[in-house]
């Protein structure tokens, strides 16, 4: 490096973290410079979060070899607690936040204003004011937590940081739930902050975020630190972050394929979904259709209603009513009162969020895969356990899901491999319309790669594909077709090869009123 | 949820003494529970100067675990899907009761028995219809029929007071033994006991092969020959002592030839059928059982509708134990049945439970209650240590199962 001598605030030394069986860190020496926005890249299983994890002490001191200095002091962090206090905050994936409480509670929750031996709730709402216009959310802070959106939420996360007085911010896949805007918006940020002084390690997938953003970009593969980019002195394109991600390069992300379409698999028409409690419209007169072997693409902005049209038909409709609308599979029309009939159909949905509704995590690899069709696998009412093994094992091959066995604990995989192994359960039932709700969400390229890869393994195979999708890109690369939604509308319909951004975007941010 | 963790690598070998460690290690849970059930009996045995030992008063647990066991098989699958049943002690209680007032009035005993189990599917089916169709908690629902139950067992006794049971054949339910071979009578032990005895021996050892084999022939690892022979050889041993003790007395009780039908049964359903995995997987995760297209609310359902089942029968085993039905009975059955469960390794987080092992938390509660009767220990006192028994293997329980997960 450079003669200079470096302000670091933060320095990692040699930190060797081992799991049984893994060594999930090896020797990873990582620096932080006061100041400067320092993005951590890897693929999932690289030792990112296992590494921050060490610095926050969420493994505590002893439980991992290796120095962290922090302002030029050796420190022991033994509880997440100490290293708050020493200005260190991070902003987990999945947001900590109390649904049923304000946004001042939430903020200040954990470091409440005292005077005296009571909570001044006063004070409380005074700070939080400020902290709010400091990260640029205009809300009451007084609304509670639920009734704001998912960037919305990210950002109180972040007043809620700022309000202990931070000098390292640590976020872990912020964008990972946001649209463009949010995500733009977050980013803009995140530049304010550093202005302010605050320093940044920033995780992330989306490579263009941190192209566009890193001073410093440290990529970890494997539990080792393969290279550390510095972003100021030259431009880092994504393609070099991806070739030391991976260790190889990838010319195009989005891998071509060659599949005649065959007559049109699935139809709805006029659909329409009311919600029980409000009697408000959420899926409103919704036309579509996805032909043998084709990949749809759903795109639109969060709460465009995405998730809702292809949960109500898939069957599971919690508090909606389907208030009008056909729906066609194969030219037949069906109704389907519970997600069972829809499998028994052959229509398949991988969820969102895997962890809250995909998976069931305690339980082995095995149990998962087999889940929805575990019928296959009955002769005389017992299920035959040997021949659930060989099937899981199949599939653990084709899929390339890495776990130690298939009798391994699902929770203990990574991301993408629990995303592997969510879509090999589905496939298990040999779906002929297969639903996907963000499949890449929250996993890395590598990964990515061999979902898409498997998609159009899948079409080949006459499979037809509905892909909701909130990353344009992937959209974009990916569909034949495109739908864009808009407040529980199709806006737009578009071929998947005359698409841009621009045009998508566009069609996204309708309102009813212009579409119409 | 196996005993034996078969990894599906192929097989390697490994020494004797690394295999018996990974053993014990893996399956640490069930191991403490076997040697805590061998501590009481040891301490029991040595403070009564080898009274609890005696045929006679096994006998007598058998008899007692009787009803606590077929609830504690109920409440295992309630507690699998994350629900609970407080009601089942006053269901119990109650139905017993109806039982006795039924037989009273002249009713065949062989019509008494079905249609109080059927009394009991219906209380099933109107707690699990609240649960699953109006969303009420089952803690609420459950908590509501204690109530009703408990006054309704009131109602029906207020007149008679304690309603006593005549039948003989009811009466064997609890009391009785299976009938000897005509050849036994001369000698001085159950001859028919002994003969299943060894019958459950063969049958054991052939279903062990067989399994054993089947493994082989998908190639995936089993256990060393040694370890599978040792395990065989000291459950056979310990089937012999048990076919002995009864048999040196007066043969094998019905209560334990229902408690096994009823064990084998559940067992079977649980570890071996698509309802058994829709329960597993419901517990892990109701929302993505839900999405893969598993009737949650059916389940659920079936499963309340089971735990009324069980109800019923442990409230006949208790009125032929009896041999009448009390105002009071079925006062804190529930909580011998959670604690049964939770003892018997089911998981406070739901998904995980087998009911073999909450047979053996059943026994290891009511062979406290045994012994400390044995001993003359205050009742007061008694709750004091079971609950703290109680506490102690779910404190363990959780960190067991926390240590696996970091």
């Amino acid at each position: 490096m450079g003669d200079l001598k470096k302000d670091f605030i933060l320095e990692m030394k040699d930190i060797t973290k081992e799991f049984p069986g893994v060594k999930a860190l090896d020797r990873v020496t990582f620096e932080v410079q006061r100041g400067e926005i320092h993005c951590l890249v890897g693929e999932n299983g690289a030792g990112k979060s296992t590494l921050m994890k060490v610095l926050s002490g969420v493994y505590p001191y002893g439980s991992y070899d290796g120095d962290i200095v922090l302002n030029g002091e050796t420190q022991e962090f033994r509880h997440i607690s100490d290293s708050e206090k020493r200005g260190i905050a991070i902003i987990y994936q999945e947001l900590a936040l109390f649904p049923e409480l304000p946004v001042y509670e939430n903020i200040f929750v954990g470091h409440e204003i005292i005077s005296g031996r009571i909570i001044d709730w006063n004070e409380t709402k005074v700070r939080a004011a400020e902290v709010l216009k400091r990260v640029g959310l205009k809300v009451d802070p007084a609304t509670k937590i639920k009734d704001l959106g998912v960037g919305q939420r990210q950002l109180v996360e972040i007043a809620k940081a700022l309000s202990k007085e931070v000098d390292l911010l640590i976020l872990d896949e912020p964008t990972a739930a946001l649209n463009e805007e949010d995500s733009e918006n977050l980013l803009n940020l995140l530049r304010e902050l550093k202005a302010q002084g605050v320093t940044c390690i920033l995780i992330s997938h989306k490579l263009k975020e941190i192209v566009a953003i890193a001073d410093t970009i440290t990529v970890l593969r494997d539990g080792t630190v393969v290279t550390s980019l510095n972003a100021k002195e030259r431009k880092i394109g994504e393609q070099e972050i991806i070739k030391y991600m991976v260790g190889r390069e990838i010319d195009n992300i989005y891998p071509k394929r060659d599949v005649t379409l065959g007559d049109v698999a699935f139809e709805l028409k006029n659909w329409t979904v009311t919600d029980r409690t409000s009697g408000r419209e959420i899926l409103h007169n919704v036309n579509l259709n996805v032909r043998k072997g084709e990949v749809v693409g759903l795109a639109g902005l969060m709460g465009a209603g995405r998730t809702e049209l292809a949960l109500s038909l898939f069957g599971n409709v919690p508090g909606y009513d389907i208030g009008a609308g056909e729906m066609y599979l194969n030219g037949k029309r069906m109704e389907f009162k519970h997600p069972a009939d829809a499998i028994k159909n052959g229509i398949a949905y991988v969820t969102e969020d895997r962890k809250a509704n995909g998976l069931v995590l305690i339980q082995d690899v095995k149990f998962n895969i087999t889940m929805p069709a575990l019928q296959k696998l009955v002769h005389n009412l017992v299920v035959n356990e040997n021949e659930e093994i060989t099937v899981a094992n199949e599939y653990r091959e084709s899929f390339d899901i890495r776990t130690p066995s298939v009798q391994t604990v699902t929770g203990t995989l990574s991301g993408g491999n629990q995303q592997k192994t969510s879509l090999a359960k589905w496939l298990f039932a040999e779906p002929s319309l297969l639903i996907l709700d963000e499949p890449t969400r929250g996993i890395d390229v590598g990964a990515k790669f061999e979902i898409y890869t498997l998609i159009n393994r899948l079409v080949a195979q006459g499979i037809s594909i509905i892909m909701i999708s909130s990353e344009l890109l992937e959209v974009l690369g990916m569909s034949d077709r495109i739908y864009i939604m808009s407040e529980g509308t199709i806006t737009g319909e578009i071929d998947g090869q005359d698409a841009t951004e621009e045009i998508v975007m566009a069609m996204a941010t309708k309102t009813v009123e212009e579409a119409v | 949820m196996k005993t034996e963790k078969v990894m599906d690598s192929r097989h390697k070998k490994e020494g004797l003494a690394t295999e018996v460690v990974s053993l014990l290690v893996n399956n640490i849970r069930d191991y403490a529970m076997y040697i805590a059930l061998a501590v009481i009996f040891l301490i029991f045995t040595v403070s009564t100067k080898g009274l609890f030992l005696s045929s006679r008063n096994l006998i007598n647990l058998v008899n007692q675990t009787g009803y606590v066991a077929v609830l504690a098989i109920g409440m295992t699958l309630i507690l699998i899907i994350k629900h609970i049943d407080l009601s089942i002690g006053f269901v119990a209680g109650f139905l017993g009761a109806v039982a006795a007032i039924l037989l009273m009035n002249g009713w065949n005993v062989w019509l008494v028995i079905p249609t109080v189990l059927v009394c009991g599917i219906l209380v099933g089916v109107y707690q699990g219809f609240l649960v699953t169709k109006i969303k009420v908690p089952a803690f609420v629902t459950t908590l509501a029929g204690m109530f009703m139950f408990r006054g309704l067992l009131s109602m029906v006794t207020a007149g008679t007071g304690t309603i006593i049971v005549r039948d003989r054949t009811f009466l064997q339910l609890s009391n009785g033994y299976i009938p000897d071979l005509p050849w036994g009578a001369s000698l001085d032990f159950h001859l028919l006991t002994m003969v299943i005895g060894v019958f459950l021996v063969f049958a054991m050892i052939y279903s062990q092969i067989r399994s054993r084999q089947s493994l082989k022939r998908y190639d995936f690892k089993t256990s060393s020959m040694m370890i599978f022979v040792i395990k065989q050889v000291s459950l056979s041993i310990l089937i012999m002592v048990i076919s002995w003790i009864m048999a040196s007395y007066r043969g094998i009780p019905w209560t334990a030839v229902i408690v096994t039908v009823v064990l084998l049964i559940y067992n079977f359903v649980l570890t071996k059928t698509r309802f058994g995995r829709h329960v597993y997987a419901i517990g892990g995760n109701a929302e993505a059982a839900e999405l893969s297209g598993i009737k949650v609310n059916r389940v659920t359902f079936l499963v309340f509708a089971s735990m009324g089942l069980m109800a019923a029968l442990a409230g006949m085993l208790y009125t032929s134990r009896l041999a009448s039905a009390t105002p009071t009975a079925g006062l804190g059955f529930e909580l011998d049945a959670i604690a049964s469960s939770y003892i018997g390794g089911v998981s406070v987080g739901g998904g995980v439970g087998r009911v073999t092992n909450t047979i053996i938390g059943a026994l290891v509660i009511m062979s406290l209650t045994n012994g400390m009767n044995l001993l003359g220990v205050d009742i007061s006192f008694q709750y004091v240590v079971k609950g703290a028994i109680f506490i102690l293997a779910v404190a363990f329980d959780v960190t067991t199962r926390n240590r696996a997960k970091a």
